[in-house]
């Protein structure tokens, strides 16, 4: 770029770019100038709150701009920052000096050391998940339920999912999903001769065989049995990794990889219950197992099959010839049930590529034996059986890897998958038992799956292994098709066994399959960010997903996913709608009502919704309410009177007393109230002959009545008891409606605002003993605070109230049904659901605009929707993903995204998308032509199906794009040459360019993984342009290593270089190095920093701290952990403190104790901070403040808030699609109440997989500072005994305990 | 005397706990435990683990961009023999 556009650049960018920079250098002094104000300390004096409500509220109004950019970009600090005036203050002074801030010293306003001394205080933790992680890691198909209904059990490694899908719809429904606080490592389904419900086992960590079944009517899974056989932990001689079962159900093996494995015989006792027997052992030392499946030999003894290479001579030959001639066995073990014990029965040689069985049918369905999986190729065996042998057809690709060898990694019965994603259907030739030929032929390509099962009506699930599970329906069987099928006959083994052909099949789109449903995946998520860059209510999340060309970046927003299946809009505003269908027993809504201010609107809802007039309901009127009543009659509550409509269009007028008015009205099918102007009710019921017939007691409340509620009428009954009513004085009171004392008052609550609407429902749940619903009262106000409140049945008084503040405008109440189950739709300044789901009443905000009413609206194609008015449109939409709580928008990518970062200026996004072992486009094509094909001959696959091709090691094909968020679309893609790949990438600007905003990417060229080299690194540094969405390449810098951490650090560049830490600054032609550090132990993964200090990350030796020192401008490590981690990502929490994840599923804290904080800072000469080095490491250690073991790699973390004014919180995703927080203790009691409930409840319910919670939450360091919200949220499921008993220890009821519990929640979003 | 004899008792015990342990858990040392068999014990545990904790493999696969199944697969093999052939005995 030469000197005139620049100039251009920053005439157009300048202003905002420089007050953007200006912001940021004061941000940098507003950090020092506070950091121990932060509320994730949990001090107890300030009251931190509030202050962040105040505080808030006037950086809304007042800041500028530019000054919210710069808290975005400073996630780490922002709110510390907003909520000091001191800050405030520094930022609103006219800037004074240019140079960048390099002064280490940091400015203490206030030093708060009291809530150190008491270290309980320092930091306690709670730690709640909001989306599981949703990779699928085993799925298996059974009966569960015990009906003739398929069912899926999945397991996400530490929680185990039914699902069961809807043949007539093809949509896949999550029934239940319970966290068992282990690793679930194999899953299998077995059924007792005879029975007709599906028990589950599971494999796991907990060194037990747990057999579990599901419980339909309570829906739960129940324990069953449960054998300890050893240590717990993924050992490698602890059985608990494969698990194989004998198809008629008399026995199962577990294995673990290595030497042991156990058979227990299942079996029943008189009254049909399980029994399982003692464990048979079937070990076998020095051997390595590499599968196991039960053989279906019908009633003859059960065979168990397994893949296994014994290393016993490989490891005493020097020569390594032994290692060479190793081989590996198919053995069958056979369980004698005569005998009870398991013997060897036949071993013989396949190919050591082998890496999978699946078992044949046998007994009376087939032929039994195995089809051993190996590279390439296809084998069948059996006892006494001729091997056939068949080549797994490989892709026409110009472009494949001839040495590369296809392996088949799942399958069910004749449907196998291969690495690429492909399909293949193989099919047994046989006469009786004998097989005369097997047969292969591809079918279809899906996504690479971990698991596949097939349904008997004709499904196939997919559990893929990166990105959504997908749910197809089998349209043919792939008998007509033109793809070739080979056969076993067609090939001759060699000597040893081996196959050495190659055979090719044509890829195509799905033939056979239709894609039904997908469930949502999330894996991997690689990195996330939680920003506000299209300025809505709350932060979304932005995170990347997916693998090559299936990944996404995914936009999160907060609330439930709505469909909108019609919008259609009407001549004037309404006001209310209604829909009502003609009589009793209507399966469907007839009639849509919409009443404007002055007219009311019947439309008629068939193929097409048309407007009605002979309906008999009076249109010259606004309407208060419209019911079905009776029998057959329909009912219009207006402002003058109200008009009955029976089956025959005969009316029935009944006329509002002269001079006053109806107000509210509330009705069932057999019961009517209204409020008349002054706040007088009367009250009607339909009598024995269909007719209306007012009450003679009348009651005259205390204030205009502002809104009525009446109990829903069960089925079956002609009468409920309740009525609630609501008044402009601030109360809800609860009247009867029984005969003897009609409207007499029962009881009454005290309000905060004026009632706007009142909901009763009936939720089934266990809260309320003995009976199997209880009856809420929900309670909307003009506030925008909805309360829920429990209507005890017998007495009509009220407890247990819940709140929660929905919006700014009131709240209005809808009764709804979702799910099956009765719902409330609340409507303030966004929509919010209200509905109960295992076990629990979740409240949720709906991702749509804001409504002004709704109603339900049930039609044959939409059997449960919600028929709502926005503006003077009348929309229809329904719900369909039900606890799901963020819906998302995708950005499709091209190769497996890395990192991102966030122009804060232009608010655009910058990825860097990177794959090993691929063939970039550029590259792609040159080979291509130098294989003599013309890249527009070659019809060009889908790679979203397909994959990219496939190239060798070392070869990578890598991008930078820049996304727009306000359109959510790719605005620029800048593809990296000569085979470089990117690692990381920061945003920032030069001291030396002040107006210019830079973007730095790490790359390096020829890198490979194992053994690690590369040819070179690099660092690119481009310009922004075009506002943001384009990129210009300024220079690049070759580097001696691969840089895999880049950062903005005083107006220079922080990278880090392999160990290397390094400041650059620009050049004309390339990076100049002007500090650098070389005594980080092995890699720098992750960098941050506020003002002069440093948090490094390193990629095995946890976190260092090191400060800048400017006068001698060195860059100083004068802290380090104590322990080593492997750290996959970091946070600065505050000044001091860092909290990370590692590899193995851990999330710390660690903290620099304060004193010696103070004492770096006021040490300029660096003195102090070089010390002496303390065993190997820096001079002095970190505190490490929490520990916990999360059970998924952490991928990102930050410190934010959700709701807005809220209490910031940790938020962390992880590597399987989890999302999860952290959320700061407040008080003492509430830690001694929740680290209480949390033992109480490991004694109560111990983990389902019989993995012990503390020590699973503890897996390589013990818990420390952290409660397990997911342990204490389980309460819920309890019996109403053990609830109880909980509760009496904790000295509360269990309402109290469930209100906490539940608040918690809520105080995160 | 006694006390000696006590001694000699309390070692014979701890051997044949020792060799118990030995027998049961693979892996478990002696003092006569080589270079080589301590890494190639260190090794099999860790490639187990790996294979145990699904997120781990995953994590791999991603790295590597291979399928899970190879990945596992991979790891598995490399369990038969980790380090190489074992040196040559001096004896």
């Amino acid at each position: 770029m030469d000197g005139g556009q620049q100039q251009q650049q920053q005439q157009r960018l300048g202003v905002k770019q420089q007050q953007w920079r200006r912001q940021q250098r004061k941000a940098v002094e507003g950090v020092k100038a506070d950091a121990d104000t932060t509320t994730i300390r949990g001090s107890k004096r300030r009251k931190p709150v509030e202050d962040v409500k105040v505080d808030t509220s006037t950086t809304k109004v007042q800041e500028p701009e530019s000054r919210k950019l710069v808290e975005e970009v400073k996630v780490s600090a922002d709110t510390a920052l907003v909520r000091d005036p001191e800050r405030r203050r520094l930022v609103e002074e006219p800037e004074r000096s240019s140079t960048p801030v390099r002064s280490n010293k940091r400015r203490r306003t206030r030093s708060d050391p009291t809530f150190r001394d008491d270290p309980s205080l320092a930091m306690f933790l709670y730690n709640l998940t909001l989306q599981a992680p949703n990779a699928i890691n085993q799925a298996i198909l059974g009966n569960f339920s015990g009906t003739r209904q398929q069912e899926l059990i999945v397991s996400h490694v530490s929680r185990i999912e039914l699902l069961r899908p809807d043949t007539t719809t093809g949509k896949v429904h999550s029934i239940l999903s319970h966290d068992v606080f282990g690793v679930i490592r194999s899953l299998a389904a077995f059924r007792l001769t005879g029975a007709s419900k599906d028990y589950i086992v599971i494999g796991s960590d907990s060194g037990r065989i747990v057999i579990l079944e599901y419980n339909p009517a309570k829906n739960v899974f129940e324990k069953v049995h449960q054998e300890t056989f050893g240590k717990s932990g993924c050992r490698r001689i602890v059985p608990g990794q494969y698990l194989a079962v004998d198809p008629k159900g008399r026995a199962v093996m577990i294995g673990s990889m290595e030497k042991q494995k156990l058979v227990y015989i299942l079996n029943r006792d008189i009254a049909a219950r399980l029994t399982i027997g003692s464990p048979l052992e079937a070990h076998k030392s020095h051997t390595i197992v590499q599968y196991c499946t039960g053989v279906d030999v019908g009633f003859e003894n059960p065979i168990f099959a397994c893949l296994e290479v014994d290393y016993t001579e490989a490891d005493q030959d020097p020569t390594g010839e032994a290692f060479k001639e190793s081989e590996k066995m198919l053995t069958y073990y056979e369980l004698d049930l005569g005998l009870n014990h398991v013997v060897r029965k036949w071993s013989e040689a396949v190919d050591r590529r082998s890496n999978m069985l699946l078992a044949v049918p046998g007994g009376t369905d087939g032929p039994s034996g195995v089809l051993v999986c190996s590279e390439n190729y296809v084998t069948y065996k059996h006892i006494g059986a001729a091997t056939l042998t068949v080549p797994i057809p490989r892709r026409k690709d110009p472009l494949e890897n001839k040495e590369r060898g296809v392996l088949i990694v799942s399958g069910v019965v004749h449907k196998m998958k291969s690495e690429e994603g492909d399909l293949y259907k193989v099919t047994f030739d046989c006469t009786g038992e004998t097989v005369n030929e097997i047969k292969i032929k591809y079918f279809d390509t899906v996504s690479v799956a971990v698991g596949l099962c097939i349904l008997k009506l004709g499904f196939l699930f997919v559990a893929s292994e990166f990105g959504n599970h997908q749910f197809y329906q089998i349209g043919k069987l792939g008998d007509d098709d033109d793809s070739p099928e080979y056969s076993s006959n067609d090939f001759m083994t060699k000597d040893d066994g081996t196959l050495d052909v190659t055979v090719y099949f044509k890829p195509r789109p799905l033939e056979n399959l239709l894609l039904v449903d997908e469930l949502t995946s999330m894996s991997p998520l690689t990195d996330a960010k939680v920003l506000n860059l299209t300025d809505e209510d709350t932060p979304q999340i932005y995170a990347l997903c997916g693998r090559g060309p299936r990944s996404t970046m995914r936009i999160l927003r907060h609330g439930l996913e709505v469909t909108e299946m019609a919008v259609s809009p009407l001549p004037a505003n309404p006001t209310a709608v209604w829909t009502t269908r003609l009589t009793a027993d209507d399966l469907y809504d007839q009639y849509i009502i919409v009443s404007f201010s002055n007219a009311t609107l019947v439309l008629s809802i068939g193929e097409t919704v048309e407007e009605v007039t002979d309906t008999g309901f009076l249109a010259s009127t606004p309407t208060i309410a419209v019911q079905q009543l009776g029998q057959d009659a329909l009912l219009q509550i207006y402002p003058q009177g109200i008009r009955h409509i029976r089956a025959n269009r005969q009316v029935t007028e009944w006329r509002a007393p002269g001079g006053r008015q109806i107000v509210r009205a509330a009705t069932n099918s057999q019961q009517v109230v209204i409020a008349l102007t002054g706040g007088e009710l009367v009250y009607f019921e339909v009598d024995e002959s269909g007719n209306l017939s007012e009450s003679n007691v009348r009651r005259e409340m205390s204030g205009n009545v502002t809104c009525l509620s009446i109990q829903p009428l069960p089925v079956g009954r002609r009468r409920v008891r309740f009525l609630a009513v609501g008044c402009d004085d601030n109360t809800v009171r609860i009247l009867s409606l029984d005969a003897s004392s009609t409207l007499e008052p029962l009881s009454m609550q005290a309000l905060s605002a004026v009632p706007e609407s009142l909901v009763m429902i009936d939720m089934p749940d266990q809260i309320s003993a003995g009976s199997l619903t209880t009856l809420y009262l929900n309670i909307g106000l003009q506030n925008g605070v909805l309360l829920r409140t429990v209507l005890e049945q017998n007495t009509g008084q009220l407890s247990d109230t819940r709140t929660r503040f929905l919006g700014a405008r009131s709240v209005k109440l809808f009764e709804l049904n979702m799910a099956g189950n009765p719902a409330v739709l609340a409507l303030s300044s966004r929509p919010w659901l209200s509905y109960q789901m295992q076990s629990r009443i979740h409240l949720n905000p709906l991702s749509y605009e804001a409504l002004e009413f709704a109603a339900s609206f049930t039609s044959e194609q939409c059997p449960e929707g919600v028929v709502a008015i926005a503006g003077n449109a009348l929309k229809i939409f329904t719900i369909e993903r039900f606890g799901q709580v963020f819906n998302e928008t995708p950005i499709p990518l091209t190769y497996t995204p890395r990192r991102f970062v966030v122009n804060p200026v232009h608010k655009s996004i910058a990825i860097i998308e990177s794959d090993y072992q691929t063939y970039s486009s550029s590259e792609k094509k040159k080979k291509l032509k130098e294989l003599g094909f013309e890249a527009e001959e070659e019809e060009e696959l889908d790679p979203v199906v397909f994959g990219h091709s496939r190239s060798t090691p070392g070869k990578w094909a890598s991008l930078i794009r820049i996304i727009n968020p306000a359109t959510a679309e790719t605005a620029f893609t800048l593809e990296l040459e000569q085979n470089e790949a990117a690692f990381s990438v920061a945003i920032l600007n030069f001291a030396v360019e002040a107006g210019e905003m830079f973007l730095a990417v790490g790359t390096a060229a020829d890198v490979t993984l194992a053994p690690k080299s590369l040819s070179s690194g690099f660092i690119h540094i481009y310009k922004f342009i075009n506002d943001g969405m384009g990129l210009e390449l300024v220079h690049k810098t070759p580097v001696d290593e691969v840089p895999h951490a880049l950062l903005h650090f005083q107006g220079r560049l922080l990278a880090g270089v392999g160990k290397t830490l390094r400041i650059y600054d620009l050049g004309k032609r390339k990076l100049l190095r002007k500090c650098e550090n070389r005594s980080l132990p092995n890699c720098i993964v992750t960098l941050h920093n506020q003002g002069g200090r440093i948090v490094i990350g390193d990629v095995q030796e946890s976190v260092h701290y090191a400060s800048y020192v400017a006068a001698d401008n060195k860059l100083v490590v004068f802290a380090d952990d104590k322990a080593p981690r492997w750290i996959s990502c970091s946070a600065m929490i505050d000044y001091d403190t860092v909290a990370a994840g590692d590899k193995f599923g851990n999330f710390f804290v660690n903290r620099l104790p304060q004193k010696l904080s103070q004492e770096i800072d006021e040490d300029e000469a660096g003195s102090k901070s070089v010390g002496k080095g303390y065993l190997h490491g820096a001079a002095h250690k970190l505190d490490l403040m929490a520990h916990y073991h999360v059970g998924d790699i952490l991928t990102s973390l930050a410190k934010t808030s959700f709701v807005a004014g809220g209490r910031e919180m940790i938020l962390y995703t992880s590597f399987m699609g989890g999302i999860g927080i952290f959320i700061p203790f407040q008080t003492k009691e509430d830690i001694d109440f929740f680290q209480t409930l949390e033992m109480h409840m490991r004694n109560e319910m111990p983990p389902l997989a019989g993995r012990d919670h503390l020590s699973y939450r503890g897996y390589h360091v013990p818990v420390k500072g952290t409660v397990d919200g997911d342990m204490c949220e389980q309460y819920n499921l309890l019996s109403g005994v053990k609830k109880s008993q909980i509760a009496e220890e904790l000295d509360r009821t269990p309402a109290e305990i469930q209100k906490k519990i539940e608040d918690m929640r809520i105080r995160a979003i | 005397m006694v006390l000696k004899l006590d001694r000699n008792e309390d070692r014979a015990n701890l051997n044949s706990q020792l060799e118990h342990l030995q027998s049961k858990y693979v892996g478990t040392g002696h003092a006569d435990t080589s270079k080589y068999e301590w890494g190639v014990n260190q090794a099999r545990d860790t490639y187990a683990s790996y294979v145990g904790h699904y997120p781990m493999l995953s994590y791999f696969a991603l790295a590597e961009n291979e399928s899970i199944a190879r990945v596992k697969f991979n790891l598995t093999e490399k369990m038969v023999q980790p380090c190489g052939p074992p040196p040559e005995r001096k004896d």
